[in-house]
């Protein structure tokens, strides 16, 4: 017993990405349906502090700022590894998206009239822009370049899109998790799903299908990411079999994670001035970066920390080593207005008081540049009528490292472009399906549900298996790998999946929304996911960008210029690993001129 | 020192079944160094009851998902350090709210009703020009407006207040907060009048009886006292325009 719901567009995942795709498709009047675990202003997009990069060049220290600028750092940023007609529309793309978000309700900073000291320079700004859009420094971005309101962007963004959503009448329904796509090989015609108000099936039909479903930080041990990002949407794409994941193994750290509970401090920090400290309170990245510092691109000031804590200048703590965030010296007004949540989150989750003392920081999980592999309008390789977009997909904007703010406007540029694409290619799209296929897969989501319950307590502890899965990516596939340590997880990670298969539950035997359930259906998918990073880091015999090899320290663009594609065959035990070659149209791969060179001569 | 142990007396609910009556149960867990409530209960789910329901998103204050009664006070389980509070621990989901099970209550519907109610948009006629620069606005407006956004729909002001639990359709702190953020912002066209008939009363503004419980609770601090008083003021004086 199932409810059926059909659309012209369903889309899974209520972020940002998903919302403004919805969107597009709701002004070209097709019928929309979006599903979400969460209400969809709870969706991670709204953790998002710093802000999002859009070439406006407003501000002053934006003075002549371009699309071409953009492109420029976004593709150095990348360390070659992306898609260079998709940077290119989107570095277009992000001065009117920024824009319309304000036309829609986001209260933007400003540009003020107001002199101010950064790092010892005074900032005088052009009185003809003053109340124009104005922009922060954020790392790897030749310009300040960074939009922001306040520390609170993602926040006011996804409350503007979601305000869009509500006016134009679109349909939400929350707490419903997609659990498997309809298809039958070639096309997709929907999505299986469960409601984790009561645990019911639901079935969705629709011409298109899109994905939105964010990031998966959550394979991880330590991560900046909401607990719900732990992949489940991109796992159901890689359970088609059809569908490959690109370039998995590209994870990035972020700077500055606090130390112990992982919750980021925002890249704005240091864009506004911040300095990282060593034990001595020593500041020590001028001497890795003499010419960007703190603000060189996240994986290499990630790097950097690490090195140094290696070397023995990290601050002991019951969590391990780490280095301390100062950001003392901006002062109480502009800590308290401009960087005013983290200010709170600081005091509140490490009792630290970041306008008297430093915050302790950590290089911690961040984002995946990963994701299902689509082409650049956005339609996903492997499967028809199907889309996805934002963190979940690979589109291929970051590469091997994304640039801070650069990810909020993936969300919304992508949301526009892609979005576009499916209305128009909904238009034409038509929706026959067989019932028997929508029986069959309810039939498979039903069995695995039924499999779960009746192992019970017999069964594998998921809980165990997901902290040793966590574990394993944590120690194994972090920011400095080798050869010893991938194959390590690897082999780890197959044995986990092995259990994974048989994993059963702990409590009364899953009735209704019972969490556990949940957690237990999810976690084989995870596993996979999990395997395919650890797969393809292994497989990756160079450095580039976040992937960062100890025993091939260099980029090797003579036989690694392309992207992993990794497909899950039916049945199979590990993934398939496929290439593609990277699109380059403009910017031929040279040095990022940083202090640490990794081009192979 | 030896660890404290905690005691937790966690509501348990299931409207699935309800031939189970609503009780309390209790955990004894050892606190940890910088535990927070998300820690805890996460601690109780994975190690000694699966099947007990909460809802955390992002653990860091941000989303809203983890409103509840803390020993009797609303606020977000998440930022709660279990070293603020004794060593008993009492915990209820917030009134007011549907509930779905333990200490989950289904705000996410509440807030869309809400919203939809308040007409939270931008209402305007301009058509979007992609070619336009963006309209300027001063810095110090735009804080003004973050300031009333900062809202999270945590739902905390919703649980305490008088009105809220016995009207259903009032609107609540957060929703005259709502409103009050589209009446700062010159890009919303409406006036007076059209703000009037969303909270010009008794489910808005003329509701609220003025105990400022709403004020004391908030846990991201929004000034609600202040932003009450903004939209009574205006809607007191829209009321007499009205013929
Ligand atoms: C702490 C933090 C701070 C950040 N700060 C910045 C920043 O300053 N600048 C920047 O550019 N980027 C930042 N990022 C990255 C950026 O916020 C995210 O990459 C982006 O918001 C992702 O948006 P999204 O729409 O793709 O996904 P999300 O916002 O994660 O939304 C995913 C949606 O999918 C739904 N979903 C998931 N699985 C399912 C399923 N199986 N069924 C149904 N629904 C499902 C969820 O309910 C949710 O609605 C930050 C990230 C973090 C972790
Ligand atoms: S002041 Fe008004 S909104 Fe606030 S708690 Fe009292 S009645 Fe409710
Ligand atoms: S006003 Fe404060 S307490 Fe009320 S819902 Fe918003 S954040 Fe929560
Ligand atoms: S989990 Fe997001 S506010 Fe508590």
């Amino acid at each position: 017993m199932y409810q059926s719901f059909s659309s012209d567009v369903l889309v899974v995942g209520a972020g940002l990405a998903g919302e403004r795709a919805a969107v597009s498709a709701a002004q070209a009047g097709q019928n929309v349906i979006i599903l979400s675990l969460i209400p969809p202003r709870r969706s991670h997009s709204s953790a998002a502090q710093g802000g999002m990069q859009a070439s406006l060049g407003n501000s002053a220290m934006g003075k002549g700022d371009s699309p071409d600028v953009h492109m420029y750092d976004t593709v150095k940023g990348s360390d070659w590894g992306c898609e260079q007609d998709v940077a290119r529309m989107f570095v277009n793309t992000a001065p009117i998206a920024v824009r319309e978000m304000s036309a829609w309700g986001v209260p933007w900073s400003r540009v003020r009239n107001e002199k101010r000291m950064y790092e010892g320079t005074e900032i005088v700004e052009d009185p003809e822009k003053v109340g124009l859009i104005t922009a922060r420094n954020f790392g790897g971005t030749a310009k300040w370049r960074t939009c922001y309101t306040s520390d609170g962007a993602g926040h006011t963004l996804l409350y503007a899109m979601d305000s869009v959503v509500i006016k134009l009448g679109i349909t939400v329904h929350d707490r419903m998790e997609a659990i498997e796509l309809i298809h039958d090989g070639t096309r997709c015609y929907g999505v299986v799903a469960r409601s984790l108000r009561d645990g019911s099936i639901y079935v969705y039909t629709a011409k298109t299908t899109v994905i939105a479903t964010g990031g998966f930080g959550r394979l991880y041990a330590a991560s900046t990411n909401a607990v719900i990002n732990d992949g489940a949407g991109i796992a159901m794409a890689f359970n088609s079999g059809v569908v490959p994941l690109g370039n998995m193994e590209a994870i990035q750290f972020h700077p500055t994670g606090m130390v112990p509970s992982w919750i980021l401090i925002t890249e704005g920090a240091r864009g506004e001035g911040g300095h990282l400290l060593d034990k001595d309170g020593y500041r020590f990245m001028p001497d890795y970066e003499p010419k960007y510092m703190e603000l060189a691109s996240r994986d290499v000031v990630s790097r950097r920390i690490m090195q140094h804590i290696r070397a023995g200048h990290g601050v002991d703590s019951p969590y391990g080593p780490h280095v301390w965030l100062d950001i003392r010296h901006l002062g109480e007004h502009r800590i308290n207005t401009y960087l005013r949540e983290i200010s709170t989150i600081a005091r509140t989750f490490a009792g630290i008081d970041p306008v008297k003392e430093p915050i302790p920081v950590r290089p911690t999980q961040h984002y995946t540049m990963g994701g299902i592999r689509t082409n650049k309008d956005g339609k996903v390789y492997g499967l028809d009528n199907l889309f996805a977009l934002g963190e979940a997909a690979c589109w291929d904007l970051h590469g091997f490292n994304r640039l801070g703010g650069n990810s909020l406007a993936e969300t919304v540029v992508a949301g526009r472009i892609v979005g576009e694409k499916i209305a128009e290619f909904t238009k034409h799209a038509t929706l026959e399906v067989n019932s028997a296929l929508i029986e069959e897969h309810v039939r498979n989501v039903e069995g695995r549900i039924d499999q779960i319950r009746s192992r019970g307590k017999n069964g594998e502890n998921w809980v165990e298996i997901r902290k040793e899965m966590q574990m394993t990516l944590e120690l194994n596939v972090g920011i400095f790998r080798t050869a010893e340590h991938l194959q390590e997880a690897v082999d780890k990670l197959g044995n986990l999946y092995e259990r994974s298969l048989n994993v059963g539950l702990m409590g009364d035997g899953g009735q209704g929304a019972d969490p556990e359930l949940v957690n237990a259906l999810r976690l084989p998918g995870m596993v996979r996911m999990a395997i395919t990073i650890a797969k393809g880091a292994l497989e990756r015999k160079e450095s580039r960008g976040s992937h960062f090899r100890e025993d091939y320290p260099q980029r090797d663009d003579q036989n690694w210029l392309k992207r992993t594609l990794a497909y899950w065959p039916e049945g199979a035990k590990e993934p398939d690993l496929k290439y593609e070659p990277v699109t380059i149209t403009e910017i031929p791969p040279g040095d990022r001129g940083y202090g640490e060179s990794n081009v192979k001569k | 020192m030896s660890p404290r142990q905690l005691t937790f007396h966690i509501f348990r609910y299931d409207p699935d079944r309800p031939e189970v009556k609503p009780h309390t149960q209790t955990f004894k867990i050892e606190e940890e160094m910088g535990m927070t409530l998300f820690v805890a209960l996460n601690k109780i789910r994975d190690e000694i009851d699966p099947t007990l329901k909460f809802d955390f998103v992002c653990r860091a204050s941000i989303c809203g998902s983890c409103g509840m009664l803390i020993n009797g006070k609303a606020s977000l389980a998440c930022k709660t350090l279990t070293k603020t509070l004794p060593s008993d621990i009492t915990l209820f989901p917030l009134p007011a709210f549907k509930l779905l099970g333990d200490l989950s209550v289904d705000t996410g519907t509440w807030f869309r009703d809400m919203s939809m109610r308040t007409e939270s948009w931008i209402h305007t006629d301009v058509e979007f020009d992609e070619t336009a620069q963006e309209e300027k606005m001063d810095d110090d407006l735009a804080l003004e407006i973050y300031e009333a956004e900062r809202c999270i729909e945590c739902g905390c002001c919703v649980g305490v207040c008088v009105t809220a639990n016995i009207r259903q359709n009032f609107i609540g702190a957060t929703g005259i907060n709502r409103v009050s953020r589209f009446m700062l912002d010159p890009r919303d066209k409406r006036d007076e009048q059209e703000y009037f008939e969303v909270v010009g009363n008794d489910d808005g503004i003329f509701g609220c009886v003025g105990l400022m419980a709403c004020e004391d609770t908030c846990p991201v601090g929004v000034p609600l006292r202040g932003q009450l008083a903004y939209v009574r003021r205006k809607m007191t004086v829209a009321g007499w325009h009205r013929k």
